[in-house]
């Protein structure tokens, strides 16, 4: 698959405009003005010349944007949504977590958050269903499932150290 | 009352309205040129409530402002910007000096002013507000369309035509001989030359001597050094707004950067107290008389812009519609027209000049933001229907294409 390219063109007094064009041959656009607010735009279909949407984001709408377009960011961890509003998510114990050593149940998870941990990750293996005598290991990845805020409860725990 | 107390409060009140006036405009999305120009009407000769104290400070700020908005505009750009421009659309910058530069000769030579107001009004009508047009695309969200580049350029070689233009009318108007204006000339072309030569080759060095981490030492380097350069380019008859311009396009990368965000402030106030001057010295009483050559001139000058648009899109391979909208965004006149007709208005050559030149950037700057908005639709709309049957004639009241739908490009909340 041939890399995307980015072409640049100059505006004078304003900044410069980075273009792509689509697999699907859409255009996009992005100028960045020189006091680091972004205009992100996307073009007519029936004109390709001319902007349909044209947003102007500041530095920091700018950052946000670009955090939930990083692929290795937030989808790998994000599995499904279900249409009952759970959430299904992958946390990362970091190797000097302060879980590593412990056992599961003394995260207090569900009684805590309401979550709960369906599987862990280790290495090669799954483990489903963990108990609560589990004994947790730092690089551990919990699958997780529950609400939005218990999810953000949940990674809070067990992001610890 | 103390003399001082009554300055306070008059310069207060001007800059008070002023700011309440950038606020009402900033609601309506258009820009506050004309409203300051309107407030300078007000106040003044033959006007509601005529200044005192506080005329002399007004007309040495309105000084400062012309020079801050002339170096704001060479900090915009590098030199290697206005070379690489030049080179490759230089028959653009042509068409549009000859179209919308000779309709304003016409029209002094026509009412008997003389070829010094000729070469003063051609200006006016040349000159594009570079403010405005970048307002403009930004509000109807066209700063990622395929013309805006083209529409750029032109105004970047206007801005640096201006470089030498400028000189060429200060000498005229300081009524020097035919000799002494040659070698004035000469010289403004000269040090014109010599800074461009200088930023391309030296920029850097430049910068760094101005360069400061602290922004209250960078600030006092760069309104010293262009105040006194514009000082000593006066002196050398070559124009104080050229010195500033120069100085700006001398600076370059981060001092640009830093320097022009110290000094847009202080650009906004200044360039103000500008406009409300010229307005200040023109006599409402007597716009009327030229009221209809100024509409006229507006009239021809909007379409020999849209013209001279229309041209350098076709040129750079940019289709109809793109033709259309390059050549409507152009038609904004502005700040650098009350700039120019200001020089003649100061040095007192024809009385009617500076009414005519209020009169014709009030109706440009009002009208330019809808020519922007409305040419492209509107032409294809008048030939589009000369290939359509009659029948279609009919839905005059046909929804307007998605291209008109305001594109909320969240300028609202900062207005």
């Amino acid at each position: 698959m041939p890399v995307p390219r980015l072409s640049s063109t100059p505006l004078p007094g304003i900044g410069v405009r980075y273009d792509l064009t689509t697999r699907e041959h859409r255009r996009l656009s992005v100028v960045a003005h020189r006091d680091g607010a972004r205009t992100v735009n996307a073009y007519r279909r029936d004109d390709p010349e001319e902007c349909a949407l044209s947003v102007r984001l500041t530095a920091g709408e700018t950052e946000a944007l670009i955090d939930a377009l990083m692929p290795s960011h937030h989808s790998p961890n994000l599995l499904s949504t279900t249409d009952l509003g759970l959430v299904a998510e992958r946390i990362e114990l970091s190797s000097v977590s302060y879980w590593n050593g412990r056992v599961l149940g003394d995260t207090r998870m569900r009684t805590e958050t309401g979550v709960s941990i369906v599987a862990v990750l280790r290495r090669a293996e799954a483990i489903p269903s963990p108990g609560p005598e589990f004994r947790l290991a730092g690089g551990d990845i919990l699958i997780v499932i529950g609400t939005r805020e218990g999810l953000e409860a949940a990674a809070t725990i067990l992001g610890r150290d | 009352m103390h003399s001082s107390a009554v300055f306070l409060i008059e310069f207060g009140a001007i800059i008070l309205g002023l700011g309440l006036l950038g606020r009402f405009a900033g609601r309506f999305h258009f820009s506050p040129i004309p409203l300051y120009l309107l407030a300078g009407l007000a106040f003044g000769e033959g006007g509601l409530l005529p200044l005192g104290t506080s005329e002399e400070f007004v007309a040495i700020g309105a000084e400062i402002g012309v020079v801050l908005l002339l170096l704001m505009l060479g900090l915009e750009y590098t030199a290697s910007d206005l070379v690489s421009n030049l080179k490759t659309q230089y028959p653009a910058g042509l068409l549009d000096a000859a179209l919308n530069a000779l309709p304003g000769a016409a029209m002094a030579l026509l009412l008997g002013w003389g070829p010094v107001a000729a070469v003063v009004l051609a200006g006016v009508t040349w000159i594009s507000s570079s403010g405005v047009i970048a307002k403009v695309m930004g509000d109807l969200g066209r700063l990622g369309n395929r013309e805006t580049p083209v529409i750029l350029s032109i105004l970047v070689l206007e801005d640096l035509a201006m470089a030498v233009y400028l000189p060429i009318i200060t000498a005229l108007l300081a009524g020097v001989s035919l000799a002494a204006g040659s070698v004035t000339l000469a010289i403004a072309l000269g040090v014109a030359g010599l800074v461009l030569f200088l930023a391309l080759r030296y920029g850097r060095v430049i910068s760094r001597f101005v360069s400061s981490d602290d922004p209250e030492k960078l600030l006092l380097v760069v309104l010293g050094l262009t105040l006194l350069v514009a000082g000593i380019a006066q002196q050398l008859q070559v124009s104080a707004a050229v010195g500033a311009f120069l100085v700006g396009i001398a600076l370059s990368g981060e001092v640009a950067e830093g320097a022009h965000n110290l000094l847009s402030p202080l650009r906004d106030l200044f360039a103000a107290v500008f406009f409300v001057f010229f307005g200040l010295h023109t006599d409402p009483a007597s716009i009327p008389p030229v009221l209809l050559p100024a509409l006229a001139l507006a009239v021809v000058t909007a379409c020999t812009k849209i013209a001279t648009g229309y041209w350098a899109a076709k040129r750079a391979g940019i289709s109809a519609k793109g033709r259309w909208r390059a050549g409507g965004t152009l038609v904004a006149r502005g700040e650098f027209s009350i700039v120019i007709a200001g020089l003649a208005v100061t040095a007192g050559i024809e009385p009617s000049l500076g009414p005519l030149a209020t009169a014709y950037v009030l109706v440009l700057v009002i009208i330019g933001p809808l020519t922007a908005r409305y040419t492209e639709p509107l032409a294809t709309r008048l030939t589009g229907r000369r290939k359509q049957p009659p029948a279609a004639r009919a839905t005059k009241t046909e929804a307007l294409p998605e291209a008109l739908e305001p594109v909320d490009d969240g300028t609202a909340d900062r207005a």
